[in-house]
């Protein structure tokens, strides 16, 4: 790819960009969101047609006008949100919309052969037959790779795909990309995780604000200098360390004294096939302190969390904040109490993308002075509002009627730190609050839980990135099979311990 | 829910995709219209002259949009609220024999009282009708669209049983309540045509619903609740209030409009009140993007389309069913926009296909 540039209306997305990939390489595409990753392999995909420059496929130059046309070229995208049919099977998945396996009536018999051989060669564990519904994340995934693969993809661009990953399907992922790459395939790894990248990769362009910021080999370079090119100035990450350096008295010993906003006893959710996702959970949260909850995805930290919040019904046990028992209370009750929630899943439950960044700004308040008086809304607060939670969280938007749907990730994040944290809450239960967040953001995010610590809040923190837990908690507690099967104090961690509590293996 | 949740996701935001729908729609209609012979353009004028064209036509078709409108508000609220109410047929028809049997029942009664009364016991009747669907949807989690549909039959036969029996007409031997007094009728507002006061009822609740949706912490409400339930829930809003009050709107306004039939239309509950205005009136919803001003505007224009029918078949023979065909057609592209650029796509790879065909055959 060479001298691309993307423009929508006045914004430039891609300028000037040239990007080169040999066949067998696995190169990433690094940087920031916004910095127009997305848009460049969007160009490739044929999605989008740049107004300058050319793209070249074994030195031939190709007017990728269309997604039929790439895909003749043997480019195959695999999209952070994933373009599969639930309720197909995965053979039905790959073969959508392929002439080749039949116009009316696909074979699906043969298909499903030739889908169970493409498998075997590249050792991706599908099986033909299975419901897309029933698959894991990774198991769609694969889906995903194998469609590419099955429709002759020799160039494969694969956007964040970690994001949605645990550890362990991580290092799956990239077993699968390098025999890949060993086989043949150029693959474009587009991300903004430096320790993958550094131990996946073998060549690094990154992008910052649309143009390319530097290529380099990954064994030329170190991450904290891919950071600097990133972001284009040194950036670290804010630990709880700094926090107490720059707060002297604050030693982590005065907290233990601090009055309980949280506490859970016994508590048990059960999922609709009757399995106890939380098994008998408890645990206390003080003001001022960060818990963090750590264990391996899948092991009753969402069910927990959602029950803390008053999104799932608690079977058995008791839930209090600041005192009051909340265990049958409604969601509202509970942000009166003072609780402010930052869901994981930022597109189904925090945010309703249709509506305007102002609109999602007032979502819990919009009932309370002065946003509305008996019953009607004031527009002008609520303007008022989102003015100054835009401001103070630095939303970057073309203005609070923006849908919030368009925004990037880390926007969209702000919009739900703002309006959780803006009310000025006694708890905050965060869940993997900086999934799929770039390095600048997750700083930001992390900033402020560490201010709401400070302003005396307590911070149930539950993640499933152990370096997220490590940097910023108080206290960490291991959560295992629905139970809490470890504490462990900030000044004795140690992470070896942490391993085998979240493997289930008693320390 | 999920069927219309898929639709609503569908739907075009804006004037924009409804203008386009309609226009599609009046082109396709137009080549139907050449297929039998006749000149589009004159069938079109004869349709638009009948319906638009004289004082008595406008007013026939101002007739025709009060329960199209009316029965479009409601159906436009249920689904801002995420609720597919296709019951507004049969809330109809539970609303006007609520507004029949008081009106027979009040006669003698001022009319400043008997009016008021007959439209809000149509109300409560159309809303308590559509409260059993709300029921078994937040009781026993019935899918509405089955409900609602369903109890429309049920509304229909019910109201035909108490027409033959305990609100019949004892001086008549038609299945019909006796003929109202002039105290329970709504004015006419243009001497020599039947326009009546409806085309007034409209107006305020267009105003009223506009007003619930974009400046009241329930319409607030209501709207998020219907585009994401979970955040609703998350942001500690009453999810099944708003459901709830999306039912009673969608059953209230369809109870109005069959008020307005039977006291501005046919002066007494009949049998048939309604030929399906409360079917029709999802259309106006869906076309009216669900805005109150676009559902009236979409009420009006559907109105006139039936009103001028009959006169296309006469003055240029093309049947009137064509209208049917054309409100089919609105629907078709409102939800199938998004696949004309695939059409477009297939089109031209037909032509690139004949191209070569060409080359080779030369």
């Amino acid at each position: 790819m060479r001298g691309i540039r993307v423009a929508f209306g006045p914004v430039v997305a891609n300028d000037d960009v040239d990007l080169q990939v040999a066949a067998g390489e696995i190169h990433a595409l690094l940087g920031e969101n916004g910095a127009g990753k997305s848009t460049l392999m969007r160009v490739l995909a044929g999605l989008i047609v740049p107004v300058a420059g050319e793209v070249r496929i074994d030195g031939a130059v190709e007017p990728l006008g269309s997604p039929h046309e790439a895909m003749r070229l043997g480019i195959g995208m695999v999209h952070q949100h994933f373009m599969l049919v639930p309720t197909l099977t995965v053979a039905e998945n790959v073969c959508l919309g392929l002439p080749s396996t039949g116009r009316f009536l696909p074979d699906l018999k043969a298909a499903g052969r030739r889908i169970r051989d493409l498998a075997s060669r590249h050792s991706l564990e599908i099986d033909p037959d299975a419901r897309i519904a029933d698959l894991s994340v990774a198991g769609r995934q694969r889906v995903e790779i194998l469609k590419a693969l099955f429709r002759g993809a020799r160039i494969l661009i694969l956007d964040e795909p970690t994001a949605v990953l645990t550890p362990q399907e991580t290092e799956g992922l990239f077993r699968i990309l390098r025999a890949l790459a060993a086989a043949g395939t150029a693959i474009i790894f587009i991300s903004h995780k430096l320790n993958e990248v550094m131990a996946l990769t073998e060549t690094i362009t990154v992008l910052r604000q649309g143009r390319v910021a530097a290529t380099l080999r990954t064994a030329d370079t170190d991450a904290r200098a891919l950071a600097r090119l990133m972001v284009g100035a040194d950036v670290r990450l804010p630990t709880l360390e700094d926090e107490r350096a720059a707060a002297p008295h604050d030693d982590g010993k005065s907290n233990a004294a601090a009055r309980t906003i949280l506490a859970v006893s016994g508590l048990v959710c059960r999922d609709a096939d009757g399995v106890a996702r939380v098994d008998g959970a408890s645990l206390e949260v003080g003001a001022g302190e960060i818990v963090g909850l750590a264990g391996v995805d899948g092991n009753g930290q969402q069910e927990l969390a959602e029950a803390i919040v008053g999104l799932r019904a608690a079977e058995a046990g008791r839930i209090a904040i600041s005192g009051e028992d909340v265990t049958r209370a409604s969601v509202a009750r509970r942000i009166a109490l003072g609780l402010a929630h930052i869901p994981e899943d930022r597109h189904h439950t925090a945010l309703v993308e249709p509506l305007a960044i102002r609109d999602n700004i007032a979502l819990e308040r919009i009932g309370e002075p002065p946003l509305s008086r008996r019953g009607w809304i004031d527009r002008k607060a609520v303007a008022r509002l989102a003015a100054e939670v835009m401001a103070a969280f630095d939303i970057r938007a073309s203005g609070p009627g923006q849908t919030a749907g368009t925004l990037s990730g880390g926007n969209q994040q702000k919009i739900v730190l703002g309006r959780a944290l803006s009310r000025d809450p006694s708890l905050v239960v965060a869940v993997q609050p900086a999934r799929g967040l770039d390095v600048g953001a997750t700083a930001f995010v992390h900033r402020q839980l560490l201010a709401r610590r400070a302003a005396g809040a307590g911070v149930l923190l539950v993640s499933t990135e152990l370096d997220e837990i490590l940097a910023l908690s108080d206290r960490i507690l291991v959560v295992y099979k629905g139970r809490i099967v470890g504490a462990m104090a900030r000044r004795d961690i140690s992470v070896e311990r942490l391993g085998l509590m979240m493997a289930g293996k008693a320390a | 829910m999920g069927s219309m949740n898929a639709i609503l996701a569908r739907l075009p935001a804006g004037l924009a995709g409804s203008v386009a729908a309609v226009l599609a729609a009046f082109l396709v209609g137009a080549a139907l219209i050449a297929a039998v012979g006749v000149s589009p353009v004159t069938a079109y004028a004869a349709l638009f002259e009948a319906a638009l064209g004289s004082a008595n036509g406008l007013a026939e078709t101002l007739v025709r949009t009060v329960p199209l409108a009316l029965c479009g508000l409601g159906i436009a609220l249920a689904f801002r609220a995420g609720v597919f109410n296709v019951g507004a047929e049969g809330q109809l028809f539970v609303g006007g024999a609520a507004a029949g049997a008081i009106g027979v029942a009040g006669a003698g009664l001022p009319s400043i009282v008997l009016l008021p009364a007959m439209a809000l016991s149509a109300m409560i009747a159309g809303a308590a009708w559509s409260g059993i669907a709300a029921v078994l949807k937040l009781r026993f989690r019935a899918d509405e669209l089955i409900t609602t549909i369903m109890l429309n039959y049920v509304a229909i036969h019910l109201v035909s049983f108490l027409l033959h029996g305990p609100l019949k007409d004892p001086n008549g031997a038609l299945a019909q309540t006796a003929r109202l007094t002039s105290d329970g009728r709504l004015p006419v507002l243009l001497g020599g045509t039947r326009l009546h006061a409806g085309i007034l009822i409209v107006l305020v609740a267009a105003i009223l619903a506009h007003l619930f949706l974009w400046r009241r912490t329930e319409g607030f409400r209501l709207r998020v609740v219907g585009l994401n339930q979970r955040a609703a829930l998350n942001a500690g809003m009453n999810v099944r209030r708003a459901v709830l009050i999306g039912f009673l709107a969608c059953g209230a306004l369809a109870g109005l409009a069959g008020f307005s039939e039977v006291a501005g239309v046919q002066r007494r509950m009949i049998e048939n009140l309604s030929p399906g205005y409360g079917y029709t009136a999802i259309i106006v919803a869906l076309l009216g993007q669900t805005s109150p001003f676009g559902v009236v505007a979409a009420a009006f224009l559907f109105a006139a389309l039936q009103i001028g029918a009959t006169t296309m078949e006469s003055a240029a023979g093309v049947p009137s069913t064509l209208t049917t065909v054309i409100q089919g057609l609105v629907v078709l592209f409102l939800i199938g926009r998004d696949a004309i650029p695939l059409i477009g796509d297939a089109l031209a790879r037909l032509g690139d296909a004949l191209a070569r065909l060409g080359r080779k055959s030369a």
